[in-house]
């Protein structure tokens, strides 16, 4: 099972959606290059509307309506496995904890792993429940588990842990880290949280406002155990926002709510 | 699960006051065109034993079993199909307009000319009759169709089979239940109208018979028959598989 892990090649010319009756087109990505390494937590930010969600998109092969090139390396032919943590979970509310998991994968896939997956992910007990039945946490947990039950070489996180409170947010970016240091992969982790982005990233890349372009590069050489003091996170988030240029949180950081923009 | 032995209490008490009510009336009517309870009962057991009644109810079954589930399969795939693109919508909608507003009959006597008293003309007309109002729920159903489930299904590649399966049929099921509802009780009475039109059997034939006697007797009794085996698959069949697929909603 000792998989090597994928890299990423993203070389975008133009994404625009088409206008329609009232709507006018809208470019996503314009000249947008960035290179994953294999195994690297790139962390992707940038402000509200600027295409980080279509960027996955393109990448996780569900938007092929776009000018430029995608590659993955090594190209051996077959398709990297790609494991997608949507912005929501996206379980199927017809089927047990369980059953969502194991749908995804191949139909000769060992039990035991299915089942140590779930225990790992913490979602065990509760196996046999709906989606209805989870709570936020627990449905995100959920959707991780799935993700990670393909034995992925590529794992998309869009904002997985939004809208849930800082410390399920916490525990469940614990368990992420991890994860991904039990089964190896290559991740693609968008978000607009700064210091989530920090926390996490191996590099942070920064998107322009729409369309969306990489504006600025933020490799971390810190580990991740000297992240864990708040002045560390912070230090390293004042850089990040140094670097971006222009404001990204704007519209969801706590603070904002309390000040005039 | 608890409150059943009460349901079917009341239930029993229910059908008690109508046997009791028919029973009264055919006392004071006094007439051999409105028979009692124990009269049509003991013709129903009769001919069940000795006569044509089971012969006619399975060959009525049968045709309801067959047309249903030629309408459900062929409006279920015409209605997905119909939602999904817009060109076979709009090159199909008039058609399935106009079936809609066509009274059975005329559809069961057309069929029956044209490829003669048939069994295919039969199933034809009962199948054509139901049709147009499954593709019209299904496509309703299609429409509203989850696209973040989709592309979900998508990116895990789930395969045609497997998405359709998990993704598309449980959105589709309480359409498909609505339609199986309305559409069984729709065949039900269809079906009748086209054995006594063309059909050598059947409890519709026997209908037909039993009117040209006057044998009120043996006409309420084939049609309770066919009244019992109706209300066993809804609540053998219909009821129990509406409470398995609800199962996961709160």
């Amino acid at each position: 099972m000792a998989s090597v892990t994928v890299g990423v090649s993203i070389d975008i010319a133009e994404k625009t959606y088409p206008g329609r009756a009232g709507v006018s087109a809208v470019t996503a990505l314009r000249k947008l290059q960035a290179h994953i390494a294999p195994s690297e937590f790139c962390v992707i930010t940038g402000p509200s509307g600027c295409g980080k969600t279509t960027l996955l998109n393109i990448v996780a092969g569900l938007d092929h309506d776009f000018t430029g090139t995608l590659s993955f390396a090594p190209p051996d032919g077959s398709a990297p496995r790609i494991g997608y943590v949507f912005q929501n979970p996206r379980l199927l509310p017809w089927r047990t904890v369980r059953e969502n998991v194991q749908l995804v994968q191949p139909r000769h896939a060992d039990r035991m792993e299915l089942e140590g997956l779930l225990t790992d992910v913490g979602v065990a007990d509760m196996a046999e429940a709906y989606p209805v039945q989870l709570s936020g946490g627990m449905a995100r947990r959920t959707a991780i588990a799935r993700a990670f039950a393909i034995a992925p070489d590529l794992l998309l996180m869009d904002e997985p842990f939004l809208s849930l409170d800082s410390a399920a947010a916490d525990r469940l970016r614990s368990l992420l880290l991890r994860l991904v240091s039990k089964r190896p992969a290559t991740v693609l982790f968008v978000t607009h949280d700064l210091t989530e982005a920090v926390a996490l990233a191996d590099r942070i890349l920064v998107l322009s406002p729409a369309p969306g372009r990489v504006v600025a590069e933020m490799p971390i050489a810190l580990p991740r155990d000297g992240r864990r003091s708040r002045d560390a996170l912070t230090a390293l988030r004042d850089e990040l926002v140094r670097l971006a240029g222009h404001p990204i949180e704007t519209q969801y950081n706590e603070n904002s709510i309390f000040t005039a923009q | 699960m608890a409150r059943f032995p009460a349901a079917l209490a009341e239930r029993a008490a229910s059908l008690l006051v109508l046997l009791v009510a028919w029973e009264a009336t055919a006392r004071i009517a006094h007439s051999r065109l409105f028979p009692g309870v124990g009269t049509v009962l003991a013709t129903l057991v009769d001919d069940a034993l000795h006569g044509e009644l089971l012969h006619d109810l399975g060959a009525t079954l049968a045709r309801v079993a067959v047309a249903f589930t030629l309408a459900m399969a062929a409006g279920t795939a015409l209605g997905i199909a119909m939602a999904r693109s817009r060109a076979i919508d709009t090159l199909l909608d008039s058609g399935v307009v106009l079936l809609l507003n066509l009274p059975a009959l005329v559809i069961a006597v057309l069929l029956y000319i044209w490829l003669g008293l048939t069994e295919a003309a039969a199933i034809g007309a009962v199948t054509l009759s139901k049709l147009p109002a499954v593709v019209v729920t299904l496509r309703e159903g299609a429409r509203t169709l989850d696209r973040d489930l989709a592309d979900m299904a998508r990116s895990f590649h789930f395969g045609r089979w497997r998405t359709f399966r998990h993704v598309t049929l449980p959105q589709l099921s309480p359409y498909f239940l609505i339609s199986s509802r309305t559409g069984l009780s729709l065949i039900w009475k269809i079906v009748l109208v086209v054995e006594l039109l063309g059909r050598p059997d059947g409890i519709g034939y026997a209908i037909q018979v039993f009117f040209q006697l006057f044998d009120v007797r043996r006409l309420i009794a084939y049609a309770l028959a066919f009244v019992a085996v109706v209300l066993a698959v809804e609540w053998g069949v219909l009821q129990p598989l509406e409470r398995r697929l609800a199962r996961w909603r709160r």
